[in-house]
Order: C-alpha cells, then sequence, then structure tokens
C-alpha cells in the first residue's frame, strides 16, 4: 500500500515540485555558482592532467620523476593539507555557530597548513631547479611545473582569500554575505585538496612505477 | 632594464600606409565619440546609466553594440582579402604584401569568432534569458558586468595591435610550432593570446552566470518543461562555455610558458608535442561552433513560433536534440584534423560521431517547417532571416557531412573548400540568427519598432551577396587552390574570385541598409512606437511587460502554469486584455546598485594585457595589483542593494496596463 493512498485528504498543491518552487534563495544560488566555477576549474586542470600524461616520457634524456621525487617530502605535503582541509572544516562548524575565537583559530590553522604545504612544494621545486631539472629541460618537466605550480597557485590564491575574510569578519563580522563568501571560500579549499588527490596519484605514484 | 620593455617608436608602422590610414581613421572615430559626448556633456548619463550599470537588459544591449563595432571591422578584413584575392593572380602581387595579408586573415577570424559572434549571442541571451524566465536579473548582476567589461577589455588590445606593434600571423587558431617565440618572434602571437585569455575569462564567468540563473532561479510555477526554448538553447551553450573554455585558457596557458619562459610543451625540441595544442585548441573550438549556433537555434524557435501564430512543433524533441547536440558536440573535435595521421578506425569513430550530429539537426530544421506548416505565417523581417537561414543551412551542413568523410576530408583538408563550408553554416547559422533576433527583441529595448523596409533591403543584400561570395569558394577549393594565399599563379581561379568579390560588395550594401535602418528607425521613432510591450503579439513572459522593460523587469514575479506562459494568459483573459487579472500585491523590492568595478577591472586588464605583450614588468605588476584592490574594494562596500518601494512600482503598473487598455 502506497502512502498517498494511505492519507486520503493531502492536498496536490501541497506537492510543487522543486523545479517549479521560484528563485532558490540567495545562499543556495551563490553555492551553487561556485560548484559551477568549481567544476570549470577542475576542467582546465584536466588540461594540464592530459598534457602531462602525453608528455611524462618525453624527458629528452633529462631526469626522469624517478629520481626526482622525493616521497617522504610528498606524503608530508599530503598530510599538511589534508590537516588544513580538516581545521577548515572546523571553521566552517564555528562560523555556523557564529564563534569569533574558534574561526579564527580554525583560520589560522588553515592558514598555516596551507602555508606548510606551500613553504615544502617551493623547496621541492628549488631544489629540482638546483639539480639542473628545470622546466626549460624536457617536456616532461614543463608539464611537471605547470601542473604542480597550477596547483600551488590556487593554494597562494585561497591563503590570500583566507585573510581577506578574517579581515571582514574582524570588520563585518558575520553578515549574511561575509557567510556566503566563507562557504565558498570552504568548497575551494577542499576542491583543491580533490585535485591534491589526483595530482599526487598521477604525478608522484604513477611517476615513479617502472 | 628598460622602463618601457620591448617598446619603442619602431612598434608604430609609419612605413605602412593602408595601415596608418586606418589606425588614423580609427583614431579620429574615437576621438569624435568622445568629443561629442564632452560636448553635448552626455558623460554623466553614460557612466551612470550605462558603463557602471548591472542591468542584465543594458548590458545586453553593449553586447551588441560591441558586437556590431567589431562586425564593421572583421569585415573590412574581410573585403580587403576578398579584394586582394581578386587581384593578385599570376604574376601579379596585389596590394597587400603577404605580412600584412597575415595578419589580416588571422585577426579576421578572431575578431569574427570571439568579438563579433560571441557578443552577438552573449549579448542576446543577456537581454532576453532573465524576462523570459520570468525573473529580474541574472544570478550575479556585478560578476555580469566584469564579464562584458573583459570582453571589451580582450576587444580593445585586439584592436591596439593595429597601431602600436602588429596582429598575430599565424592564422585565427596560432598553431606551433609556427606560434613558438623561434618562428614569431614580434608581439603578434602575445596580442592574440592575451587578449583571447582576457575576453575569455570574461566568458567563462558569463557561462557560470547563466548556468546558475537558469537551473536556480526561474520563476515560480517554471519547470524544466515550461521553459522557453531560447532558455533551453543558451542553457546548452552556457554548460558548454563551462566545459570547455576552461580548456582553451589552459592551452593559451601552456603556449603562454613556452613563449615566455622557454617551457618544451608544443616546441619542435626537448619533447615537446605541436599536435597537443592542436587537439586541446578543437577540444575547446569544435564545441564553440555550437555554443554560437545553439542560441541562433533558440531564436529561430522562438521566431517561427511566434510568427506562424502556433505553439512550437515538437517542444520535447526540440530540447532533446538541443541536449543531444551539446553533448556530441564535445566528442567530434578530430575531425578537423584527419589529416593528423591518427589510425583509419581514430578517423572513422570521429567521422562517424560528425555525422550523428547531422540528425538532432535535421530534427530542429523539420520542427520550424512543421511549426510554419498550416500556421499563419506573418512575413516580418525575423521571418526572412529564419527562412533565409533553413535554406542555407540545410546545403552548409551538407557540405560538412561531406568534411566529415576522411577520404573527402583528406582532399579538400585546409583548401577553399573547407572556407566556403564554415562560413556557409555560420553566417546563416549564427549571423542570420543575431540579425532575426536583434530584429525581433529590438522593440523589447527600446520600445519602437526597426523600419520594415530597410530591413527587408538588408536582408536580401546579405543573402545574395553571401551566396556570391561563397558558393565561388567551393569551385576554387575543388580545383585545388588552398586557403590563406596571399597571390596564386592559376589564372582559371581568378573569374571565381571575382565573383566572390562582387558577393562581399553585395554583404556590404546589406551593412549599409542595417545602419540606415537603424538611423531611420531611431528618427521615425514616433510612428514605430509600440505601447502595448507585444509588438508581434508574442507568447513568452518578455512581452508581458513594459517596453523598455523597468530595472525590476516585473513588479510583480509571474507566476506560471503552463508553456508559452503570456501566450496562455492572453487565451484566458482576452476581455480583460489590459486589465490585472487579479488584484496584484507590490511588495518592495531589492535590486542590486551600480557598480563601476567591472569598468575599472577591465581598465587594470587591458593595463596588464598590455604590459605582459610588451615585457613591461613593472607595469604588469601594477594592473594585477590594481585589480586586486578593486576587488578589496567591492568586497569591503557596505550596501550592495537599494530597495524599490512598492508604490512606485504600483505606479509604473498602473501606468502601463492603461497604455496597453489605450
Amino acid at each position: 500500500m502506497n502512502v498517498a493512498v494511505a492519507v486520503p485528504d493531502l492536498k496536490q498543491e501541497a506537492f510543487v515540485p522543486a523545479s517549479e518552487a521560484g528563485p532558490a534563495p540567495k545562499r543556495i544560488v551563490v553555492a551553487y555558482g561556485f560548484w559551477v566555477f568549481l567544476l570549470s576549474d577542475i576542467v582546465m586542470f584536466s588540461a594540464l592532467f592530459a598534457a602531462y600524461a602525453i608528455l611524462a616520457r618525453a624527458t629528452a634524456g633529462g631526469p626522469t620523476g624517478a629520481q626526482l621525487f622525493n616521497q617522504v617530502n610528498v606524503a608530508i605535503q599530503t598530510g599538511c593539507l589534508l590537516i588544513s582541509s580538516y581545521t577548515c572544516g572546523l571553521m566552517s562548524l564555528a562560523i555556523d555557530k557564529r564563534r569569533h575565537a574558534a574561526t579564527y583559530f580554525g583560520a589560522l590553522a588553515t592558514f598555516v597548513f596551507g602555508a606548510a604545504f606551500l613553504g615544502l612544494e617551493l623547496r621541492e621545486f628549488a631544489s629540482m631547479i638546483a639539480q639542473g631539472a628545470t622546466p626549460q629541460r624536457s617536456a616532461f618537466l614543463s608539464a611537471y611545473f605547470a601542473l604542480v605550480g597550477c596547483h600551488g597557485l590556487h593554494v597562494t590564491a585561497g591563503l590570500i582569500w583566507l585573510a581577506v575574510m578574517m579581515a571582514q569578519v574582524a570588520v563585518k563580522d558575520f553578515r549574511p554575505n561575509v557567510q556566503r563568501r566563507l562557504l565558498c571560500f570552504a568548497l575551494f579549499w577542499h576542491a583543491l585538496d580533490i585535485i591534491w588527490v589526483g595530482l599526487f596519484t598521477v604525478v608522484y605514484l604513477m611517476g615513479v612505477a617502472p | 632594464m628598460n622602463l618601457l620593455g620591448k617598446l619603442t617608436w619602431d612598434a608604430i608602422p609609419f612605413d605602412q600606409p593602408i595601415v596608418m590610414g586606418a589606425s588614423g581613421g580609427v583614431i579620429l572615430g574615437i576621438v569624435s565619440v568622445l568629443a561629442f559626448v564632452t560636448l553635448k556633456g552626455y558623460w554623466p548619463y553614460l557612466w551612470n546609466e550605462w558603463l557602471t550599470s548591472v542591468d542584465h537588459k543594458r548590458i545586453g544591449v553593449m553586447y551588441l553594440v560591441l558586437a556590431m563595432l567589431m562586425l564593421l571591422r572583421g569585415f573590412a578584413d574581410a573585403i580587403m582579402m576578398r579584394s586582394q584575392q581578386a587581384v593578385a593572380a599570376g604574376g601579379a602581387q596585389g596590394y597587400l604584401p603577404p605580412e600584412h595579408f597575415d595578419q589580416i586573415f588571422s585577426a579576421h577570424g578572431t575578431i569574427m569568432i570571439f568579438f563579433v559572434a560571441m557578443p552577438l549571442v552573449i549579448g542576446l541571451m543577456n537581454f532576453a534569458v532573465p524576462l523570459q524566465l520570468g525573473i529580474r536579473d541574472v544570478a550575479f548582476p556585478t560578476l555580469n558586468s566584469v564579464s562584458l567589461w573583459l570582453t571589451a577589455s580582450g576587444i580593445l588590445l585586439t584592436n591596439v595591435s593595429l597601431v602600436i606593434g602588429e596582429f598575430a600571423k599565424t592564422g585565427w587558431v596560432a598553431y606551433p610550432p609556427l606560434s613558438e617565440l623561434q618562428f614569431s618572434p614580434g608581439v603578434g602571437v602575445d596580442y592574440y593570446l592575451w587578449s583571447l585569455q582576457i575576453s575569455g575569462i570574461g566568458t567563462l564567468l558569463t557561462g557560470i552566470n547563466f548556468v546558475t540563473t537558469i537551473l536556480k532561479t526561474r520563476a515560480p510555477g517554471m519547470g524544466y518543461m515550461r521553459m522557453p526554448v531560447f532558455c533551453w538553447t543558451a542553457l546548452a551553450s552556457n554548460l558548454m562555455i563551462v566545459a570547455v573554455f576552461p580548456i582553451l585558457t589552459a592551452t593559451f596557458a601552456m603556449l603562454l610558458l613556452d613563449r615566455y619562459l622557454g617551457f618544451h610543451f608544443f616546441s619542435v625540441d626537448a619533447g615537446g608535442n605541436a599536435m597537443m595544442y592542436v587537439n586541446l585548441f578543437w577540444m575547446w573550438g569544435h564545441p564553440e561552433v555550437y555554443i554560437l549556433v545553439l542560441p541562433a537555434f533558440g531564436v529561430f524557435s522562438e521566431v517561427s513560433a511566434t510568427f506562424s501564430g502556433k505553439p512550437l512543433f515538437g517542444y520535447r524533441s526540440m530540447v532533446a536534440a538541443t541536449m543531444a547536440i551539446c553533448v556530441l558536440s564535445l566528442l567530434v573535435w578530430l575531425h578537423h584534423f584527419f589529416t593528423m595521421g591518427a589510425s583509419a578506425s581514430v578517423n572513422a569513430v570521429f567521422g562517424i560521431a560528425s555525422m550523428i550530429i547531422a540528425v538532432p539537426t535535421g530534427v530542429k530544421i523539420f520542427n520550424w517547417l512543421f511549426t510554419m506548416y498550416g500556421g499563419r505565417v506573418r512575413f516580418a523581417v525575423p521571418v526572412l532571416w529564419t527562412i533565409g537561414f533553413m535554406v542555407t543551412f540545410v546545403l552548409g551542413g551538407l557540405t560538412g557531412v561531406l568534411l566529415a568523410l576522411p577520404p573527402v576530408d583528406w582532399q579538400v583538408h585546409n583548401s577553399m573548400f573547407l572556407i566556403a563550408h564554415f562560413h556557409h553554416v555560420i553566417i546563416p547559422g549564427v549571423v542570420f540568427g543575431a540579425f532575426a533576433g536583434y530584429v525581433y527583441w529590438f522593440p523589447k529595448a527600446f520600445g519602437f519598432k526597426l523600419d520594415e523596409g530597410w530591413g527587408r533591403r538588408a536582408f536580401w543584400c546579405w543573402f545574395i551577396g553571401f551566396h556570391l561570395a561563397f558558393m565561388p569558394l567551393y569551385v576554387v577549393g575543388l580545383m585545388g587552390m588552398t586557403r590563406r594565399l596571399q597571390h596564386y599563379d592559376v589564372l582559371s581561379w581568378q573569374p571565381w574570385l571575382l565573383i566572390a568579390m562582387a558577393g562581399a560588395v553585395v554583404v556590404l550594401a546589406g551593412i549599409v541598409c542595417q545602419i540606415l535602418q537603424l538611423v531611420v528607425s531611431i528618427r521615425a521613432r514616433e510612428e514605430l512606437r509600440d505601447a502595448t510591450g507585444d509588438p508581434w503579439n508574442g507568447r513568452t513572459l518578455e512581452w508581458s511587460t513594459a517596453s523598455p522593460p523597468p530595472a525590476w523587469n516585473f513588479a510583480v514575479l509571474p507566476r506560471v502554469a503552463e508553456r508559452d506562459a503570456y501566450w496562455a494568459a492572453k487565451k484566458r483573459a482576452p476581455a480583460k486584455k489590459g486589465q490585472p487579472s487579479r488584484a496584484r500585491e507590490y511588495e518592495p523590492i531589492e535590486v542590486p546598485k551600480n557598480t563601476p568595478t567591472g569598468f575599472v577591472t577591465a581598465f587594470f586588464a587591458v593595463v596588464t594585457g598590455f604590459a605582459l605583450i610588451w615585457h613591461i614588468w613593472w607595469m604588469a605588476a601594477f594592473g594585477v595589483f590594481g585589480a586586486f584592490v578593486t576587488l578589496l574594494v567591492f568586497a569591503f562596500r557596505d550596501a550592495d542593494e537599494f530597495e524599490i518601494p512598492a508604490e512606485t512600482l504600483a505606479q509604473f503598473d498602473r501606468a502601463h496596463q492603461t497604455e496597453v487598455a489605450l
């Protein structure tokens, strides 16, 4: 027996399909638009991934990934980024509860771990360049620096964004538009994790496979 | 270190009279417009009402103005190419030296695709989609303004290349290794890349904005199967923008890294792979064709239903065909280079996929025909463009099916046959569609119709001129003429190229008719005035509000209960036409404030782009910093909306209802 039959006097008009409900609330619209942006960003990364996959063996007699990549360094980097994602989640919870101190603390932790990730990445780049493994050396290294560097640029942008948002919380408190922007920031930060997982697999794990 | 990078007085081509003459003309034109605006004291109006506007209708109109101006520029390039090829036969060299001719065909393609066709369709979508959906604006109005002005930045940079430096000589696709620094050391390719990167970001933001608008902010009751077909095609088009413009951005970024920092993505040495560029470029480039043509199909659907006085035939199949094209278009990019040398099986897969696209397109053609069949068709100007499109496009599509056969493609690859084919689909498909939309929605935008007589003359000149200009190109293509020839030895091609030249002149007459149509209509605007807001007996919601619509579009958001919502409303209450069917309750509404954010961001984008092109690093840093500060100022502003009181809405609404009743 189905539920609609069991409740005979339920009115038909009560069931307005979601597609006919009219304009969505602003929070939904903003988050949805930002999701669409994130998808487009992932498409951009996919083009860089494709280029890397094609050029990964084009080392032109130069160093290969197996010779260059330092697994320990990358593992620590991954740890930093994942922890920063966790603290970003804690920050989101604090924002929902409108707790200032917890928000600042979550943001600070996110910032510190994000910056640590970036520092380790730059150190890796510097050591590779010092060995002569520059992006100009081979097509493989061009694709490597572009793909990993593009992710690094995104992390940098995220850190600047986070700093600006904390200034906004300090000056404007948890206004609806500040909250929406913080929601978008959280989406962005988690999306960078997803891209890093793909990058970690394709570049660093498959790169050292024989 | 040089403070101005690579920029010196040598960058201005004083020795080329044609370029200097054209630049002089453009500069004179700009200065006289600026002087006119200043003398008349129009600046406050222009700044407050237009340049800083976040109203989707005004942004749409500004996109169309940009597109029409750039159509003139792109057409000037076209007529120079036609005249050069008409005379440069046998031993003759014509009047354009090779390095100038190469810039002309590159600029023609770039401008026509990115700065004419794109602004035309994006302008129409901006104007019509929110009105058709029964809402007050797009999801992100300020972002919309940023999109517009970033597009304008790209346009400006491309045109600066006319005066300072040079444009790319690589063709509009800029294939490496030719476009690498080694073979194109000048700034031409850099102008191309930075113009398109900047305007490409604008286009991507438009895509995000419209996908969100259409999926999340429709009027109450406007379910998916009640959306006007133009909104469906706009949705498909913007989904494709989101899916493929990032690929173009990434591809151009790789080429820029090659050119600026010596990377090896597409270089001939160190393992670079030039064919990767070609693949990535067309992964964007083929869907781009459908990004342009689907909204035009939407216009044809609206026009054929409205002017036949019938609902669109096969609405559901039209929606299905649109979405099928949206998906299939992503799977056929390789047919642009069957000659790459992929295996026969790969070529066969892409050849068959390309031919399959003809199926949903055929469905659409039959739907339009059956919509007109048995209807009372009014042969107004938009209908002329629609019928002209159908007749022409079917043939152009057929030559496309020919080109989708790999063995045939090997014979005519990069020949004038190909040139004839893609003009044969893009001009009737996109340009005729945009002109139909322009005539159709003009009275909605400005409150008066465009002159009918000059509209007909424009159509016939375009229609006849188009066939004269492009049919001969099929012939010379089959005779073996390749594209982009500055001169040629085969004298038997020349008669055909002379006919093509004559065709270009007839098209020019069509453009002159359109300019006259606009001038004549503005002068006779009182006779052409439309007080009802519904001059064509329309079917969709945009015709239910006043012309021009108020900033808030609808005083009360319409409730939609069926497809062709306004038509149904008119049928329900014919006697009470002009009277609101029920007492309306007005509520105050929030409208986003105008902001110069878009304009200022675009200013800094131009500064940054110009600086990067000429390697003026301090200026590039300044530009990026300026754009960042602009963003901060925007983010920290306190009030971003203002309230329109219910009384204002009620007054406007009553005045409009009275006018309709009269």
